[in-house]
C-alpha cells in the first residue's frame, strides 16, 4: 500500500544533477517550458472540442459527406466556422478572466480558495502524503465556520476571528484524523481521505437537516446566511481573504523551507526510513502535516463562505476541493507554483463563466481543459514527444520508481 | 533424575497455548457481539406497539396490500441468536471458517430484523409505512457496484491502481445512453429489444477508452497512477457534462433518450416466492453481473493468464525474469477492467433512463471501497459490493422514517466501514505487493 503515495520527487522537479547547489533560474526553464506547452496543448484539445460542437461546423461536416464533390468548399467552411467558434470562445474566456475590473475581481475571488486548498495538497505532497481529502476538510470547516458565523452575535472583528478559527480547527481535526490513522495503523491516506470526503458530505447533510442549521422559512438544506460581522471586510472591492491566501502561501514556504518541522516533513517525504533512523518521529510528522493541511483547507472554505457571503450547503465547496489537487500538481508542489497555478485556474474558472454567457460554450469545457493540463504536465515525455523537442542530454525523463523494488 | 523427565506427564491436561492473535480475535468478537446484543435489546425495549406492516410480495396493488403482523417474535429471535453467538465467543468456541461465516451472517440478519422491527414499529398518524422487499433495490444499486469492483480487482491485481472507476462509470453511463438512443432513433435495422444492448456496447467502449487513457499515461509515460486516476475522474465528469450541454434540446431524443433494457424472466426460477422476481426477473445487465463475478474469479485464479496477471501485480521483476511481458499483461488487465467498468456505467442509464450530469454520485468510489473490503478478491469484492448496495438501498427505504433513523449517517456507513477495514481494526487488508509501481525493464 505504501506504493500508492506518489513520491514527492515524482512531482517536484529535481534540480539539475550537475550543479545541485546553484539556484540558477535557467534550471527551471525546462519546467516552465513544459508547463506552458502542456497548457497550450490542453487549450488546443479544448479548441477542437469547441469546433466539433459548433452548429455551423457540424452542418458543414454533414455537407462534406453528402456532397463530396465540393470537398474544398465545405472543407473551407469547416475551417472558417471552426476558427470563428474558437476565436469567439477563447476571446470570451480571456475577457471573462482579465477583461475588466469585475472579471479580474472574480478571478481573484475564485483563485483565493484554490490557492489555499492547493497549499493543503502541496504541503502533504512534500511529506509524501497524497491529500485527496481537501473536499471533506473544507466541508467540515464550512460547517463549523458557518455555525459560529450565523448562530452567535459578536462584535466586528471578534466574530470574524471566531468563525475563521472554528473553520480552521474543524478542518485541522478532519485532516488530523487521517494523520493519526496513518501514523498509528498505517491506513493509507488516499483511501481514508476519499472515504472521509464522503463521510463529511453526509455529516454536513445530517446537520443541515437539524433545526439549528436550518434557514427559517426554507425547506431546502440551506443554512442561514452568516452574520455581517463574521464576513471578511472588503478593500477596493476585494475581500480580505485574497491577501490572506497569499500570506498562507508565504507561511507554507517558510514552514517548508525555513522551519525545523518543514525540514522533517521534507525528510520524511524523501525517505521515511532514513528519517526514522535519524531520530525523527514519523508519527509526529504525519499527524502534524495532515492537521496543517486540514487547517489550510478550512481556511480555504472560509474564503468562499465568509468572503462571498454564501450559506452552508453540501454544495458550498463545489469542485474547489478536487481542483486543489490539480492546482498542487500543476504547481509542482511548491508554494509559488501553487499560487501561480491557483491564479491560472481561478482565471480559467472565471473565464469559463464569461465563455458560457457570451459564447454559449458550456463551462464544463474548463474542467476538461484543467484535467488535460495536469495530465500533460505529469507526462513531460509526451509533451516533448509531441512538440519534438530534443533533449540535449540523455537522461531518463521519467525516473522508474518501481524498477528497484 | 527421572522425576524431572516425568514432570510433563504428571502435569495433568496440557495447558492451552494461545497466541496473541487468537486472543485478540476473541476479544473483538465478544465486544462486537455484546454491542450488537445491547442494541437489539434496546430496539426491543424501545417498542411500545410491536405491530408492523410488511409488503414483501412485490409492489403495492389493489390485491397486494400490506400485511399486519407482530414484530415481537422477530426481535426475540434476534436477541436469542446473538446471545448464543456471544456465549460461544466467551467460551472461545466460536466456529471458524465457513460455519463461522454462517453464524456471523445469521447474527447479521437477526440484527437487520430487530432493527427493522424497531424502525417500523409504533406507526404514527394515519399513514403507516410498510416494510418492502430489500432485494430488488439492492440488486439495482449493486449491479454497478459489482462491475466497478470487478474492474478495480482486475486492475489492482495487475498492479495498476484504478481510482478512475468513477470516471469510467460516468463515461459508460453517458455513451451507453447515447448509443442506445441513437440506435432507437437512427438505426432502423436494429430491433427495439437490441437497442439498449447496442447501448451496452457504447458503455463498454467508453469504459475501455478511459482504461486506455489510464494505461497510456500510467504504463507508457509512468505518470503516477493515483494522479492519473484522480485527473481522469475530473476529465470524465467534465467531458460528459460538456457533451451533454452540447446536445440541442430538439435533438434530445436522438442522443439522450435511451431505450431501456427490458426485464427477462428466467423460466422456473422467477416463480420462487419473494426472491424469484427480484433475482431472476431482472434485465440482461444484472445477469451479466451474476455471471461476471465467477468469470473474473476463474480468469484470475484458474487460468494461465490470471496467474500472469497476479504475478505481475505481486512481483513484476520475477514475472519478467520468467519471460512474461509485464506491461502487456498490465495493459490487458486494465482494458478488460474497462469492459466491466463500462458495463457498470451503462447500468446507470440503460436500467433507469436519460443521462444526467454527475449522476454516478460517487458510487465509483464505493466500488473502490468494495475492492478493498473484498481484499482484492473478485468473490469477496462482489459480496462487499452487494453489501454496500444493500446499505444504500436500506437508506432509500428508510427515508420515509427520517425522524427515527438518520438516513445520512446510514449512508456514511460503507465509507466508515472501509476506513475501519484499512485501519486494520477488523483484520488488516493487504494490497498486491507491487500495486501502483511502474515497471521498467532494465537493460
Amino acid at each position: 500500500m505504501t506504493a500508492m503515495s506518489p513520491a514527492p520527487e515524482a512531482i517536484v522537479p529535481e534540480p539539475d544533477a550537475d550543479k545541485p547547489e546553484v539556484r540558477d533560474l535557467r534550471s527551471w526553464l525546462p519546467t516552465v517550458r513544459d508547463t506552458l506547452l502542456a497548457i497550450l496543448l490542453a487549450l488546443a484539445v479544448g479548441a477542437f472540442l469547441i469546433a466539433i460542437s459548433d452548429d455551423e461546423v457540424i452542418e458543414a461536416i454533414g455537407n462534406l459527406f453528402t456532397y463530396p464533390g465540393s470537398f474544398f468548399i465545405y472543407a473551407g467552411d469547416i475551417l472558417r466556422y471552426s476558427g470563428q467558434a474558437i476565436w469567439e470562445a477563447y476571446s470570451a474566456l480571456v475577457d471573462g478572466a482579465v477583461g475588466s475590473g469585475s472579471s479580474l475581481q472574480r478571478t481573484l475571488e475564485r483563485s483565493a480558495p484554490l490557492i489555499c486548498a492547493g497549499l493543503a495538497v502541496t504541503i502533504a505532497f512534500r511529506a509524501g502524503l497524497f491529500n485527496i481529502g481537501a473536499t471533506g476538510q473544507m466541508l467540515v470547516g464550512a460547517l463549523a465556520a458557518g455555525y459560529v458565523g450565523f448562530t452567535y452575535d459578536l462584535p466586528p472583528g471578534v466574530h470574524l476571528v471566531a468563525a475563521v478559527t472554528a473553520g480552521v480547527l474543524a478542518g485541522a481535526l478532519w485532516g488530523g484524523i487521517v494523520g493519526v490513522l496513518k501514523a498509528q495503523t498505517g491506513a493509507h491516506e488516499v483511501i481514508t481521505t476519499i472515504m472521509l470526503n464522503q463521510v463529511a458530505r453526509f455529516t454536513v447533510l445530517y446537520f443541515l437537516a437539524k433545526d439549528a442549521f436550518q434557514r427559517p422559512g426554507s425547506d431546502n438544506l440551506l443554512s442561514p446566511a452568516v452574520a455581517d460581522n463574521a464576513t471578511y471586510p472588503t478593500l477596493f472591492g476585494l475581500h480580505l481573504g485574497i491577501p490572506l491566501a497569499l500570506v498562507a502561501a508565504v507561511g507554507v514556504w517558510w514552514l517548508l523551507e525555513r522551519s525545523r518541522l518543514g525540514f522533517e516533513m521534507r525528510a520524511v517525504g524523501a525517505n521515511p526510513d532514513a528519517s526514522r533512523t535519524a531520530g525523527m518521529s514519523i508519527s509526529k510528522v504525519y499527524i502534524s502535516t495532515m492537521a496543517i493541511a486540514g487547517l489550510l483547507s478550512g481556511l480555504a472554505v472560509t474564503m468562499i463562505l465568509l468572503g462571498l457571503q454564501q450559506s452552508v450547503t453540501d454544495q458550498v465547496v463545489g469542485s474547489v476541493g478536487f481542483d486543489a489537487i490539480t492546482v498542487a500538481l500543476l504547481g509542482r508542489a511548491t508554494p509559488l507554483g501553487t499560487v501561480l497555478a491557483g491564479l491560472l485556474f481561478g482565471a480559467l474558472s472565471a473565464g469559463g463563466l464569461g465563455m458560457q454567457t457570451s459564447a454559449g460554450v458550456p463551462p464544463e469545457l474548463i474542467q476538461v481543459v484543467q484535467a488535460l493540463i495536469v495530465l500533460f504536465v505529469a507526462a513531460p515525455a509526451l509533451i516533448r514527444g509531441l512538440a519534438r523537442i530534443r533533449r540535449r542530454k540523455k537522461t531518463a525523463t521519467a525516473e522508474p520508481k518501481g524498477a528497484a523494488a | 533424575m527421572t522425576d524431572v523427565l516425568e514432570t510433563p506427564a504428571t502435569a495433568g491436561p496440557e495447558p492451552e497455548v494461545r497466541d496473541r492473535a487468537d486472543v485478540r480475535r476473541q476479544i473483538k468478537l465478544v465486544v462486537v457481539l455484546a454491542l450488537v446484543l445491547l442494541a437489539e435489546v434496546w430496539f426491543k425495549l424501545a417498542i411500545d406497539d410491536p405491530t408492523v406492516y410488511q409488503l414483501f410480495k412485490g409492489p403495492r396493488t389493489k390485491e397486494n396490500q400490506p400485511v399486519e403482523f407482530d414484530g415481537t417474535l422477530v426481535s426475540w429471535i434476534a436477541v436469542a441468536l446473538t446471545a448464543i453467538a456471544l456465549l460461544l465467543a466467551i467460551v472461545n468456541r466460536f466456529p471458524r471458517g465457513v460455519p463461522g461465516v454462517l453464524v456471523a451472517v445469521a447474527v447479521g440478519v437477526g440484527f437487520y430484523g430487530a432493527f427493522l422491527m424497531w424502525a417500523y414499529a409504533d406507526p404514527t398518524g394515519t399513514f403507516s409505512p410498510a416494510m418492502t422487499n430489500p432485494i430488488p433495490g439492492t440488486i439495482r444499486i449493486a449491479t454497478a457496484l459489482v462491475f466497478g469492483a470487478l474492474a478495480g480487482v482486475l486492475c489492482e491485481r495487475a498492479g495498476v491502481i484504478n481510482i478512475a472507476i468513477e470516471g469510467q462509470f460516468i463515461a459508460g453511463a453517458f455513451f451507453g445512453s447515447v448509443f442506445s438512443s441513437f440506435a432507437v432513433v437512427s438505426i432502423a435495422s436494429i430491433p427495439l429489444f437490441w437497442c439498449p444492448v447496442f447501448g451496452l456496447l457504447g458503455g463498454v467502449l467508453a469504459g475501455v477508452g478511459v482504461s486506455a487513457m489510464l494505461a497510456f499515461f500510467a504504463l507508457r509515460y509512468h505518470v503516477d497512477q493515483v494522479v492519473v486516476g484522480v485527473v481522469l475522474v475530473a476529465f470524465g465528469y467534465g467531458i460528459t457534462s460538456f457533451l451533454l450541454g452540447q446536445i440541442p434540446d430538439d435533438r434530445e431524443d436522438q442522443f439522450n433518450n435511451p431505450g431501456l433494457l427490458e426485464a427477462v424472466d428466467i423460466p422456473g426460477l422467477v416463480d420462487i416466492p419473494y426472491i424469484g422476481e427480484a433475482l431472476f426477473g431482472q434485465n440482461l445487465l444484472v445477469y451479466i453481473a451474476y455471471f461476471s463475478v465467477p468469470l473474473v474469479w476463474f480468469l484470475l485464479f484458474q487460468t494461465r493468464w490470471g496467474l500472469r496477471v497476479r504475478s505481475v501485480g505481486e512481483h513484476p521483476k520475477a514475472a519478467d525474469t520468467v519471460g512474461i511481458d509485464v506491461n502487456r499483461t498490465k495493459w490487458q488487465a486494465v482494458l478488460l477492467g474497462g469492459v466491466f467498468a463500462g458495463l457498470g456505467g451503462a447500468s446507470f442509464t440503460l436500467s433507469t433512463g436519460a443521462f444526467d450530469k454527475e449522476m454516478t454520485a460517487g458510487l465509483g468510489f464505493i466500488s473502490l471501497a468494495a475492492v478493498i473490503m473484498g481484499r482484492w478478491h473478485p468473490l469477496y469484492a462482489g459480496f462487499a459490493a452487494l453489501t454496500f448496495g444493500f446499505l444504500r438501498n436500506l437508506k432509500d427505504q428508510l427515508s420515509i422514517l427520517d425522524d427515527k433513523v438518520p438516513g445520512d449517517l446510514l449512508s456514511a456507513l460503507p465509507y466508515l466501514a472501509t476506513i475501519i477495514a484499512v485501519a486494520g481494526f477488523v483484520g488488516r487488508v493487504r494490497a498486491p505487493a507491487a500495486d501502483g509501481q511502474h515497471y521498467v525493464k532494465s537493460d
